[in-house]
């Protein structure tokens, strides 16, 4: 057991590298939802597919790189404050996309689209 | 290693400035807010990044703010765009 420890590093030191290589990978994982995200506000006809796509792949991509960053920052309170943040983003993002649907809906946006 | 969460940012960064071409080009009225609604949300993760990348934490503070202010935008165009909320009563007066 002492040489494996010795021929590798402190267990200590292998938790810390491979928490850091999971952050790194929620990171990465959560810019690839932006840039999907973004790719559908381009790429999608109308506004309800539009707000479909959007408000899913933000709200994961901004819990991903949160998640990944609490993993990184190494403290309880910034890893709190990074969940706080992201309910916070999801609350206001629910709340206005319901907004919008809701105002395209009811407007002459829903009538010219669909008479 | 900072320097990979300022290439994250610097990717959401452009993906922002693409989705931004939106607003401008096959859009009008309340779908122009869609675009600024993926902006506020890829501005909170960018300051995310660069409180890490650059060792401050206090830019975390500065996410919690512009969490709150993304939405007061698309809240104050919905509600002065001339729809009524469902619970406008007829008979109540505008006061």
């Amino acid at each position: 057991m002492s040489v494996t420890v010795a021929l590798s590093q402190t267990p200590i030191a292998r938790v810390k590298k491979m928490t850091d290589l999971l952050g790194w990978l929620l990171i990465c994982a959560g810019v690839v939802f932006f840039l999907l995200g973004t790719l559908a506000l381009i790429r999608f006809p109308d506004l309800f597919t539009r707000l479909h796509a959007l408000t899913k792949a933000d709200n994961l991509g901004l819990g991903m790189i949160a998640a990944g960053l609490a993993l990184h920052s190494g403290s309880i309170a910034a890893a709190m404050k990074l969940l706080l943040i992201w309910l916070l983003i999801m609350i206001a993002s629910a709340s206005v996309s319901h907004l919008i649907a809701r105002t395209a809906h009811k407007t002459e946006y829903s009538r010219e689209h669909n008479a | 290693m900072n320097d990979l969460y300022q290439l994250a940012a610097l990717i959401l960064l452009a993906t922002v400035t693409a989705g931004l071409v939106r607003i401008f080009i096959g859009t009008y009225g309340v779908a122009r807010l869609l675009a600024l609604q993926l902006f506020g949300t890829t501005a909170v993760a960018i300051v995310l990044l660069l409180s890490e990348g650059l060792q401050q934490p206090v830019l975390r503070d500065l996410a919690l703010v512009l969490g709150l202010l993304a939405s007061t935008m698309s809240i104050a165009y919905v509600r002065y765009s001339g729809v009524k909320s469902d619970t406008d009563r007829p008979g109540k007066k505008n006061d």
